[in-house]
């Protein structure tokens, strides 16, 4: 089955890094990604910049209006994610749990729809 | 023998037993729980139905499960959509009530689907519903009355729950090895979630039909006999039981909470009693110590006291510093007073609770604090503070017994200080 794990840190309650910090969480990524790459479940993942550098979109009653940054009132935020395809939840948590940054913020785990089971979930 | 019985109440039970095994059967099988756990209740009713009617048959288990995979095929041919992808597997749909190998239930059929329904990604509620429902065998319309929720809600609780299940891709694989502990504690959280709602609820003039400790006790019994070495089954198990055979003496006819100290030991069931302090001997010669074991512990050494006053406290004193250094907090910092207050005196409990009203979470303890100071402050006979703690105890109190056990208290406090002017 396929995961999505949602990153989502809080940069106001993350501790400030020093620069060995820092070198230490890529390095932590790192081997996490080539693990889950040697595995096989890695289907994909990015990291994502800033919430300061994004807009969002959203059309109503057909005009499209633009705003800087996410919601104002999010404290946590998206700051990446990664697309696996493991053998059930329970390896889905495992690896979530691995996740550098799930030490600071949250991992979300959220199952991929199986477009065919849309119906499904809609009722 | 195709005929046992056509009495009901048999009926009821061996469904209740035979149920959760066909189901386990099932979904190693078929894998989708939802339509399976849907399948399975069509399949109860019609052997409640034609059971009580023609008997029942030699092989209750195999029944359900024929029964079950008919109606499971029914479904998937009626449903104007696509099959999902798993059952599409399994088709063409059976021709016969033969089954193959596959569907001959195993032992940890019913282990599995435990873990499954108590998995800790779903929430206490669903878990607590399912697990009763999907193991326990009972109807949505017991859980809903045990709970004092309407049907519409439970039901749809165990429908959200299932659907997770299915959609979250929570497997049917018995738990890895690294994971099993976590797995197994998660299990345990639920069976005593169970036990403490109906606990809780404890009223004799109640009508209910579905005692929850009864379940609870059911289902801690069925873990045991799957998980036999696993020492923090059979504590929780022994804990369960001591408490049960302590219940009738908890009220008296009124509906009054009865404290321990002036409980007719009379009313305990010893025999389960006994049961449980086998139990407790058993796990604390074997296992590592655990929460379970040390509160099954101290359940035992007051169960075994065959009066108040011969209570060990010194015993339950060392056990409670234990508990406290397993489950930090304020809850069991409270529970200790009392047989702080037992060995080292009235004010010795005092001081622990006195240095509990500015704990950080002092509010989650409730009434149980003033309470508890209330009988303290009485016994060194300062009588005025006893009553004040009482009421305000009483103020915060939700339950009828221990509310109408903290009135007779104040009166009796307030007696005694006019007594005194």
């Amino acid at each position: 089955m396929r995961y999505l794990l949602l990153i989502y840190t809080n940069p106001t309650t993350r501790p400030s890094l020093t620069k060995e910090q820092n070198d230490a969480l890529s390095n932590d990524y790192w081997t996490f990604t080539k693990e889950i790459t040697a595995s096989g479940e890695m289907v994909g993942g990015e990291a994502l910049t800033g919430v300061d550098t994004a807009s969002t979109v959203r059309v109503r009653d057909g005009k499209a209006g633009i705003t800087d940054g996410p919601f104002a009132e999010t404290k946590e935020h998206l700051a990446g994610y990664y697309l696996v395809d493991v053998k059930d939840l329970d390896r889905a948590l495992e690896l979530a749990a691995k996740i550098p940054d799930v030490a600071f913020g949250s991992v979300e785990v959220r199952p991929i729809m199986d477009m065919g089971d849309a119906a499904d979930a809609s009722m | 023998m195709s005929e046992r019985t056509r009495d009901p109440e048999p009926v009821e039970q061996l469904l209740r037993e035979h149920a959760p095994r066909a189901l386990g059967a099932l979904v190693r099988r078929y894998r989708n729980f939802e339509y399976t756990e849907d399948a399975m209740q069509e399949a109860v009713l019609s052997a409640w139905q034609t059971w009580s009617a023609s008997g029942v048959p030699g092989n209750p288990t195999g029944w359900l499960v024929t029964a079950a995979r008919h109606r499971l095929f029914d479904r998937l041919q009626h449903e104007d959509r696509r099959l999902d992808k798993e059952l599409a597997a399994w088709s063409p749909p059976p021709t016969t009530s033969a089954l193959d190998d596959e569907l001959t239930p195993l032992d940890d059929d019913e282990l599995r689907l435990i873990f499954m329904c108590c998995h800790p990604a779903l929430a206490d509620e669903p878990r607590v519903a399912l697990t009763l429902r999907a193991v326990g065998g009972l109807t949505t319309t017991e859980i809903a009355q045990a709970f004092l929720v309407p049907e519409a809600t439970m039901a749809q609780r165990i429908v959200r729950a299932k659907r997770k299940i299915v959609a979250a891709g929570i497997s049917f694989d018995l738990p890895a090895e690294e994971s099993l502990l976590r797995r197994t504690e998660a299990v345990l959280q639920v069976v005593y979630l169970i036990f403490n709602a109906g606990y809780a609820n404890t009223r004799g003039s109640d009508v209910v039909r579905v005692d929850l400790c009864h379940e609870a006790i059911r289902l801690g019994r069925l873990l045991h006999a799957l998980l036999p070495a696993d020492s923090t089954v059979a504590a929780l198990l022994a804990l369960m039981l001591l408490h049960d055979g302590r219940r009738i003496g908890r009220a008296d006819a009124a509906g009054r909470l009865v404290p321990l100290a002036a409980q007719d030991r009379a009313l305990w069931n010893r025999e389960q009693i006994a049961e449980g302090v086998r139990l407790v001997e058993q796990v604390l010669i074997d296992g590592p110590v655990g929460r379970y074991q040390i509160q099954a512990a101290i359940a035992a050494v007051h169960a075994e006291a065959a009066t108040a006053a011969e209570t060990d406290w010194p015993q339950i004193l060392a056990l409670y510093g234990i508990l406290e250094q397993l489950m930090p907090g304020p809850l069991v910092a409270l529970n200790r007073a009392v047989p702080v207050a037992e060995v080292n005196g009235p004010q010795a409990g005092l001081d622990i609770l006195d240095a509990l009203t500015t704990h950080p979470d002092a509010a989650t303890l409730g009434h149980r604090l003033p309470a508890a100071r209330g009988h303290l402050l009485e016994r060194l006979g300062r009588l005025e503070e006893a009553a004040a703690a009482y009421r305000k105890a009483a103020a915060l109190c939700p339950s009828v017994a221990e509310l109408r056990y903290l009135e007779t208290r104040l009166h009796a406090v307030d007696a005694d200080l006019r007594g005194a002017e």
